[in-house]
């Protein structure tokens, strides 16, 4: 997998591209800026660019900006946003781009957990959801509805939904089987008024509908 | 419903006072046993310096021109007094320290000091050193020939005048001297804000102290932004690159070996430091209100907040950043006090901006009774929204609710 990485600080620009290494991607390109990460884009065609919220000359939100840029002329391009904070305004802006590649959301603090990350990867190059458990947390706690017709169960499994893990995942995480993971969520989507669907996406609908009205 | 309580920007704290005025207003005992009766007095008596030296000039001016100084007596005295205004503008200056602490600035020495301060100058020289001289007289002369009665009283050839009733005017001169020192700290006062009116016009010293108090709030905007780049780029950069290593460390060790163990011990805690650095940068400068302003700002507060918060803010416009931290401090601080005083179901932050003047309103369905008296936090609150020209006022009757209105001007 070709990897664009878009970090200012050194150090942490050195660490991502060793730790993407070791799990066998391959880093095109590695940048410090906004515009050297859309000409970096330009000229790799990755398959997942992975960039840091804050970035030179203007040290606020250029490299957002940047990705957002990038998924508007290229909507399949899978982006996996880091930042040292997490802010639903910001998971906001990013999901309701809602191209067809995957997105991901993430705080730095969750890049130690190597091998989780490097699974977020994967995740989001193969079209998949990350959003950070921050993020689900502040969108879960004291909203009135309609998650107050979700049991403290299901929240917490449209949380981990939320983070792009699978049935299978979920049910290893909560130490259940995956029926009862298929139940929950069919219990979450009931009571979140996404009728029954063969598409998948009602899964990343739900995380959706959620921030969208955060937002 | 209670009447909203307006919290004083400042704690009316008993501070010294620092001009006459604030002295005479003081409790008596306080007053008279202070040093602002002789200070007032010495005010009074060292007015009759310049116009003193202004006729004794003229008069020996005309002495030694005769006739010819007497036709040419007006001309002689604007001469004079134009020759005496700089020094006398200078003296006047120096002189309303006595009857006033605060600081006057503005020039001073050899300067020319501008025509204000001239005129005064001219009218101290020819009026008012006079009748300051006068009040002086009248008020210790009053108390004294009363007190010095039984010495001066004149025996009148009836022989009217006991010895007692010339007792009876000395206790009613010693009565008189707190008078005379009101009397004389009075004119003084009115005579060093006369002063201060002229030599300091106040528009111009309110201008001076919203601007340097809007420099203070820049700067220490400044500086908390300073604060955040630096741990942004520092410190947690280095606990992320930290963790990182950690968590490449635990890869090449076999998975539950006790070393693994101890670097995933050592891995959580860098992520502990991590989270509690980000709280600690979040109340410093949040990135969310530099970047995409109040309202988003509001809304990541508001879904911290473990009460319900709807939020319904809606601006055309940045409003200039000083304001966006009061407005953002205020929030994230009634929110905290909702959350942990209230008992509330449910809140709702309401802002908008008219005619230029930000009004923002949190209220909740608690249980109210927050008394601004009680408890510094409604205090610094209020103080911290008086620094950027605003007002913050509290309405919270026992029973609830509770309402905290904001109000910030934008247009300066």
């Amino acid at each position: 997998m070709r990897v664009v990485i878009a970090e200012d600080s050194v150090l942490l620009r050195e660490g991502l591209a060793g730790l993407l290494e070791r799990f066998g991607h391959d880093v095109a390109a590695a940048v410090g800026d906004a515009p050297a990460l859309v000409a970096a884009v330009a000229e790799q065609a990755p398959d997942i660019v992975i960039a840091d919220v804050r970035m030179p000359p203007c040290f606020s939100d250029e490299g957002l900006r940047a990705v957002l840029e990038l998924r508007a002329a290229r909507p399949y391009l899978p982006v996996l946003v880091l930042s040292q904070y997490v802010e639903q305004t910001y998971a906001a802006e990013l999901l309701d781009q809602a191209g067809a590649g995957g997105v991901g959301y993430l705080l730095k603090d969750r890049i130690g957990d190597v091998a989780q990350f490097a699974a977020a990867v994967t995740t989001v190059a193969g079209g998949g959801t990350v959003i950070d458990p921050e993020v689900v947390r502040q969108l879960l706690r004291g909203r009135g509805d309609p998650l107050a017709r979700l049991t403290p169960r299901e929240r917490e499994v449209l949380s981990l939904v939320a983070e792009g893990r699978s049935n299978a995942a979920i049910a290893r995480a909560l130490f259940v089987s995956d029926a009862a993971v298929a139940k929950h969520i069919a219990s979450i989507l009931a009571k979140l008024d996404l009728p029954p669907d063969a598409d998948d996406h009602r899964r990343v609908l739900a995380v959706l509908a959620y921030l969208r009205a955060a937002a | 419903m209670a009447a909203p309580i307006l919290v004083p920007a400042v704690p009316p704290a008993a501070l010294a006072p620092r001009t006459a005025l604030d002295a005479l207003a003081g409790p008596p005992g306080r007053f008279l046993t202070s040093a602002w009766p002789w200070r007032s007095l010495a005010f009074l008596l060292a007015g009759i310096v310049p116009a003193f030296a202004f006729a004794t000039v003229l008069s020996s001016a005309r002495a030694a021109g005769g006739v010819a100084g007497a036709i040419t007596a007006v001309p002689a005295a604007a001469l004079v007094a134009s020759a005496l205004l700089v020094p006398v503008a200078w003296f006047e200056r120096w002189r309303l320290r006595l009857a006033d602490r605060q600081p006057v600035r503005g020039p001073r020495g050899g300067r020319w000091p501008g025509w204000r301060e001239a005129g005064h100058a001219l009218v101290a020289l020819i009026v008012l050193g006079w009748v300051d001289l006068l009040v002086a007289v009248v008020a210790i002369a009053g108390p004294a020939v009363l007190i010095l009665s039984p010495v001066v009283q004149p025996i009148s050839p009836e022989g009217e005048a006991t010895l007692g009733e010339t007792f009876v005017g000395t206790a009613a001169g010693l009565l008189l001297v707190p008078v005379a020192a009101y009397v004389i700290s009075a004119w003084t006062g009115a005579r060093a804000a006369m002063a201060r009116a002229m030599l300091v016009p106040q528009e111009a010293e309110t201008r001076e102290i919203a601007r340097s108090r809007a420099r203070l709030v820049d700067a220490h905007e400044a500086e908390r932004r300073r604060i955040e780049r630096d741990l942004h780029d520092g410190a947690q950069q280095r606990l992320v690159a930290l963790s990182m290593k950690l968590g490449l460390a635990g890869l090449d060790l076999p998975p539950g070996s006790p070393a693994a163990l101890r670097i995933e011990e050592a891995r959580e805690l860098a992520g502990q430091a991590l989270e509690e650095l980000r709280e600690l940068i979040r109340g410093v400068h949040p990135q969310v209100l530099a970047d995409r302003g109040l309202p988003a700002a509001v809304r990541d507060v508001a879904g911290r907040s473990p009460v319900p918060v709807r939020v319904d803010i809606a601006l055309d416009r940045r409003l200039p950043a000083r304001v966006e931290a009061a407005a953002y401090y205020v929030v994230c601080e009634t929110l905290a006090n909702v959350a942990k005083h209230s008992g509330a179901k449910s809140c709702v932050v309401r802002g908008r901006l008219r005619r230029g003047m930000l009004v923002l309103e949190v209220a909740d369905d608690g249980q109210g009774g927050a008394d601004p008296g009680l408890g510094t936090g409604l205090t610094g609150l209020a103080d911290r929204v008086a620094a950027v020209e605003g007002t913050l006022g509290v309405e919270s009757p026992r029973g609830g609710p509770t309402k905290v209105r904001t109000e910030i001007p934008c247009a300066w």
